[in-house]
């Protein structure tokens, strides 16, 4: 297991370098410096500008710094286009709001999902099945950035019952529609995942055995079909981790949650190059780390792996 | 006496014709295919929606950058859906009509679906044909690159790269299609590695053809059915990026418009009351994704027997 778990990080190491010289290259082809405004600055000015922030230096040289800041002091450098802050501070004011409603929309889809899954599979062919069904192949078609407008028209202008924005350091009823929106296309795809993997398990052989000694019904499911009906589940956690903070993005612009998503949008807009790389290589770390998480616990649940 | 028994020969024919014509496994596709009501569907909506797109202009009484002084400031009050003033999906809060605009984003929004997928679909099946007939160790390597890719958080990439090199739409066709060619070739790569020891290929590298014609000729024919299936299916998941990058602001610029922009206007102006700016649009978006979800799974059930 340690052997498996040293090989995974060897290989998330230079993935995570990948990323940073990727982007660190992309930033230095676009065409225009961050300090290209339009008010034309006088050259030595520019010239002291860029000794200020070190982009005299040669590529190799500021790739090598960045790397350095980064790997060993944790620090993406001043932002482009706010003087007064640093990508970190801007990192630290929007990353936990993100966190918190990812984190809460992921453990519901997650919930929901499953439990929806398990319940279509174990009334197969009857109205309940039929229902999920239905919810399923409904909310496929309805991604955050559909469900968020849906919501607040119905929520908000119709029903005046929530909300249509704002955060309030994570109040109830401000997480409810983000969580919602966010969590509703991956609740579908897992229950989708988890109702035909679980129809194939209480097919299977060992299940006909648990029935035929007489085990209660109850405790098929829980102790001997759950467990290997959730490895596909598992391993569509990791691509589902990386749409929502993906979908974040939306419900940060949507909803004025004031997460990581909204900086990254504004700055895209601003070309404000260091925020969105530095949101961009720290959403790719957590990705990579995620995905190794499950890896792992992938390899815990079925025995049938060796590592 | 006689007649009878010319019928009899006649159906002996008929039935030896009919066994020496044999069942291609196309025809037993196409047959379930169109056995499979929710794939009929799905295809019959697509093909509505792509009427639309291609028709609908000329029944637009405006053009979709024209902006009607009549209803402009009182949005609300005049400027809904209605037959008598020509703007059948009402307008816009600039006073554009609606209906040449939903018919305009239908045409981008299914464009870049077609066409990222294209790109999506050539660059996976060469890369990953090509990574699983040579194999060896510049497979591993070249599977490796996949591995290192696919960690990458691509919708930011995207976005990056959509700054960087500005937010044109070929740029957005460009970029949506070289990131997603990586589940593709995976695909591809586990089919030719099985082809790939069959007898044809075998025969084809004894009579010294070369490697590119192999892959080219003999491997990738072979790959339609799974890529066909995956194309399908692709092409949903671009016209929601796409949708995704246009609701963000980031993707398709004005006049030009799509599927996510749209809905993100008509959500901003939702409160004044201008509904039909956000139903139209997501309606479009809504039953075309439906189509190709269907049409997708009835190609699969319908390609793959085996799996039913």
């Amino acid at each position: 297991m340690l052997n498996y778990i040293i090989k995974r990080l060897a290989i998330a190491v230079p993935t995570i370098l990948v990323l940073i010289v990727f982007s660190f290259l992309l930033m230095h082809a676009a065409p225009g410096g961050p300090f290209t405004a339009e008010r034309a600055v006088p050259p030595e000015i520019l010239a002291n500008l860029e000794a200020k922030y070190g982009l005299d230096q040669p590529l190799y040289m500021q790739i090598w710094t960045y790397i350095k800041n980064v790997v060993f002091h944790f620090d993406f450098g001043p932002s482009f286009t706010y003087k007064d802050r640093t990508v970190n501070e801007i990192i630290a004011q929007g990353f936990p709001i993100t966190l918190t409603y990812g984190s809460v929309a992921f453990v519901f889809a997650v919930i929901v999902g499953v439990s929806l899954g398990v319940t279509a599979a174990i009334f197969h062919n009857s109205w309940l099945d039929y229902l999920a069904v239905g919810i399923s192949i409904g909310a496929q078609v309805l991604p955050n950035f559909v469900m968020a407008p849906i919501l607040v028209l119905i929520f908000t202008l119709w029903l005046g019952w929530l909300p249509g924005g704002g955060w309030e350091n994570g109040e109830v009823k401000f997480l409810i529609m983000p969580v919602i929106a966010l969590s509703t296309s991956f609740m579908a795809s897992i229950a989708r995942i988890m109702r035909s993997s679980m129809l194939e398990v209480m097919n299977a052989n060992h299940i006909r055995t648990a029935r035929a000694k007489g085990l209660p019904t109850r405790q098929i499911i829980f102790r001997h079909a759950l467990k290997p009906a959730m490895l596909p589940v598992v391993s569509y956690l990791g691509p589902a981790f990386v749409s929502m903070i993906t979908g974040s993005v939306v419900i940060d612009m949507f909803f004025s949650t004031g997460g990581i998503g909204l900086f990254f949008v504004n700055a895209a807009l601003n070309r404000d190059y260091s925020v969105m790389m530095g949101i961009t290589i720290l959403i790719g770390v957590l990705t990579i780390l995620f995905n190794l998480v499950v890896d792992i616990i992938y390899a815990w649940i079925d025995p049938k792996i060796r590592y | 006496m006689l007649i009878e028994q010319d019928k009899m020969e006649n159906l002996a024919d008929a039935m030896v014709a009919a066994e020496v014509k044999g069942r291609s496994p196309w025809v037993d596709a196409r047959k379930r295919f169109f056995n499979n009501k929710a794939a009929v569907a799905g295809l019959i909506v697509l093909i509505c929606v792509g009427l639309f797109a291609f028709l609908g202009g000329y029944f637009a009484k405006f053009s979709n950058d024209e902006i009607d002084f009549m209803v402009i400031g009182q949005v609300a009050q005049l400027g809904g859906p209605s037959i008598s003033s020509g703007h059948y999906f009402g307008t816009d809060d600039l006073g554009r009509d609606m209906f040449a605009r939903v018919v305009q984003g239908t045409q981008i929004s299914l464009m870049v679906g077609v066409v990222g997928a294209a790109i999506a679909v050539i660059a996976g099946t060469l890369y990953g044909a090509t990574a699983g007939y040579v194999g060896g160790r510049i497979d591993n390597i070249m599977m490796r690159i996949v591995d290192i890719l696919m960690a990458i958080p691509y919708m930011f990439v995207l976005i990056l790269l959509l700054v960087i090199f500005g937010r044109s739409i070929s740029m957005l066709f460009i970029g949506i299609g070289l990131l997603s060619w990586l589940e593709m070739s995976r695909i591809v790569r586990g089919q030719t590695l099985t082809l790939k020891n069959k007898e044809f290929i075998e025969a084809a590298q004894a009579t010294g053809v070369s490697s590119f014609k192999i892959i080219t000729r003999h491997i990738v024919p072979n790959l339609l059915g799974v890529v066909a299936v995956y194309a399908t299916l692709l092409v949903p998941l671009m016209i929601l990026t796409e949708s995704f990058i246009s609701f963000l602001g980031l993707g398709v610029q004005e006049p030009l418009t799509s599927w996510g922009a749209l809905i993100s206007e008509g959500a901003g102006t939702m409160q004044y009351g201008t509904l039909w700016q956000l139903v139209f649009p997501l309606f479009f978006f809504v039953i075309t994704l439906f189509g190709f979800y269907f049409v997708g799974d009835g190609l699969r059930d319908a390609l793959d027997p085996k799996d039913r």
